[in-house]
């Protein structure tokens, strides 16, 4: 394998990590400060998709589109957090899990009711169609290089939010102590929406970001979901930097894996058997890196035990 | 109350066999074996306290033991030559053992692992081990990848002839009825109070000098057993074998079933699958988006009656202790 193509595949991992982050970000906030496991999230983050899709199909604009999605997953998310969510924080995690299962059955049928089952699909704007060539010469798509960016933007906003804001500081007292919060007069059912809403809007813009490169369908969002289980077990519980880092590991090792493993176990099989051999442990290697990860850090990397 | 639903699940079929609806006695069929499935969770998750996401990772183990075993009879292929011979079987009783031993094993390793975490942590592992085994089925060519397996003949139990709706139902209901005597069993015996004492007070058991660890380990074993039997009927109902069974909407049905029924309760999973039956056949039958009803019933259960139908029955939320 060459260097270009190597390289190219890291941004692949790159890429894929980042939007791994913007999913994990809500998930462990929420679990985090609220102590909510929310199976639904991937159901925002579909949201968020199918929002876009029909925007852009409807004005053309992929900008608005994107801001469709913000808003749509963050008030899909505001209201399941005010209807239902609100009921389960101090229920036993089998109660959240079940509600939340409920809510994916009904967010995706009622998807399917509305949108039918065939996939849509979201246009790449036509700025970002095309290669750029990057130092090196390495030809990368616009589009994937710039979700490179804004993933990389939207983490540092998060960091900068969490670590620099009244809200921020907000958010990380409610992780420590969330009777002490509320004794000391924030209002703690307006700071668990906020939390909520704003972990399902990065959710849906990541679905909606992702759409342009896949199609936009239903149960496009339970997948996404177990990978960011995957990124918050490998980076702890309730860390932001947890989930930015097993992101960005769970990225590189998928990509990568699919691409070195078949070509590593054609150095002692035959093609065709290094193929499947290596295709199939490819797709089971991030769930041996979580196991490992398991065997010598119980609490994930950057977890509080 | 218990009796009236084995006198159900048993008369259902009995009178469909007298009506000639032999659908009837499938989607029977098909209740006893989804109940299966959730007695064997509930030792998990209702005695053990132990919300396993990735159960069907076990009942699509069981299914696959079947698939494999039997497509090599039918091909007359051995599963292995060397170092030893090892033949397929259309042997009913052969697979359901291999079915339980190779789930029990998935289920040591898998279990092995996520015990040592709890709580949110070992929900979500188990969900991802689940899917793991998911995706290794998916991109495993030798069996049918995402197409699946089918074989041709329903396997032989020696005496009987499967092909005949009631006689496989017949076989699949004195499975379930041991599966509940088993439980019934566990639940008495003294491993069994000390499981259900390591989920509500995890310290006294410790300091009695019990090991909550290896105790939840076995009962996860066993529950993994139970369910990849059921997956290995389950296979052997449809004739096929797929990823399907692997997936983590299985999963999530299988708690499904106790949840309807009532959790930790010997019945539960028995009721609860034969209500989701119910509602699969005629919500099914009314509208093709019958999970959005199923969604808000759910829902509706586990906000506002939370001992399930035998709990609201019996007028108590959980079972005695």
């Amino acid at each position: 394998m060459t260097i270009l193509l190597f390289i190219e595949q890291m941004l692949n991992g790159l890429q894929f990590g980042v939007m791994l982050f913007l999913m994990s970000a809500g998930l462990t906030l929420v679990f985090g400060v609220m102590g909510l496991i929310n199976l639904a999230h991937g159901s925002l983050y579909m949201v968020g998709a199918f929002a876009a899709a029909a925007v852009a199909a409807a004005t053309g604009s992929f900008v608005l589109a994107l801001m469709a999605s913000l808003a749509a997953a963050a008030l899909a998310g505001a209201l399941i957090e005010l209807t239902v969510i609100r009921r389960l924080y101090d229920r036993d995690h089998l109660d959240q899990v079940l509600a939340t299962f409920a809510l994916i059955l009904i967010f995706s049928e009622g998807t399917r009711w509305m949108f039918g089952s065939f996939p849509l699909f979201l246009d790449v704007p036509k700025v970002l169609a095309g290669p750029v060539t990057l130092p090196g010469g390495i030809q990368y798509p616009a589009y994937r290089l710039s979700i490179i960016v804004i993933g990389l933007v939207v983490a540092a906003g998060m960091f900068a939010l969490i670590n620099r804001t009244r809200v921020g500081i907000r958010i990380r007292a409610g992780e420590a102590d969330r009777e002490m919060i509320a004794a000391l007069g924030v209002d703690i059912a307006k700071l668990y929406t906020f939390v909520f809403a704003l972990g399902a809007a990065l959710a849906g813009f990541a679905g909606a970001l992702v759409g342009a490169i896949q199609s936009v369908q239903v149960g496009m969002g339970e997948p996404v979901l177990i990978l960011a289980f995957v990124v918050i077990v490998i980076g702890g519980i309730g860390s932001i930097k947890g989930a930015f880092v097993g992101a960005l590991l769970v990225g590189f090792t998928d990509t990568l894996g699919r691409i070195l493993l078949p070509q590593i176990f054609a150095l002692f099989l035959e093609p065709s058997a290094a193929v499947s051999v290596g295709s199939a442990l490819a797709s089971m290697l991030i769930y041996i890196l979580m196991a490992g990860v398991l065997v010598f850090r119980p609490r994930g990397l950057y977890g509080v035990a | 109350m218990n009796v009236t639903a084995l006198a159900v699940l048993l008369g259902v079929p009995l009178w469909a066999l007298a009506a000639d609806e032999p659908f009837i006695i499938t989607l029977a069929t098909r209740a006893a074996i989804f109940a299966l499935a959730g007695v064997g969770l509930n030792l998990a998750l209702g005695t053990g306290g132990l919300v396993s996401l990735g159960h069907a990772a076990f009942f699509g183990i069981g299914g696959y033991a079947m698939g494999i075993l039997a497509s090599h009879a039918q091909a007359f292929a051995p599963i292995m030559e060397a170092p030893f011979l090892i033949e397929g079987t259309k042997s009913m009783p052969m697979i359901w053992l291999v079915a339980m031993l190779s789930s029990a094993l998935a289920a040591l390793a898998i279990g092995a692992l996520s015990l040592r975490t709890s709580g949110v942590y070992f929900i979500m592992i188990t969900l991802a081990f689940g899917q793991m085994i998911y995706y290794f089925a998916i991109s495993w060519p030798a069996y049918g990848g995402e197409d699946g397996l089918s074989i041709y003949v329903r396997n032989e139990f020696p005496g009987l002839n499967t092909l005949v709706p009631m006689q496989f139902f017949g076989v699949c209901f004195v499975i379930l009825c041991l599966a509940l005597l088993l439980m019934n069993a566990i639940h008495k015996s003294a491993f069994g109070l000390a499981l259900s004492a390591a989920r509500q007070n995890e310290t006294r058991v410790l300091s009695v000098g019990m090991k909550p660890y290896n105790l939840r380990l076995v009962a996860f074993v066993i529950s993994g057993a139970v369910t990849g039997l059921a997956g290995a009927l389950f296979a052997d109902l449809n004739r096929f074998v797929s990823p399907t069974m692997l997936s983590w909407q299985m999963s999530g049905e299988i708690i499904i079933f106790i949840i309807i029924g009532g959790v930790g309760r010997l019945f539960g999973p028995v009721i609860g699958a034969m209500i989701f039956i119910l509602l699969e056949h005629t919500l099914g039958g009314l509208s093709e988006f019958w999970h959005v009803y199923l969604g808000a019933l759910l829902l509706g259960i586990v906000l506002f009656a939370k001992g399930g139908v035998i709990g609201a029955l019996a007028g108590r939320e959980k079972a005695h202790d």
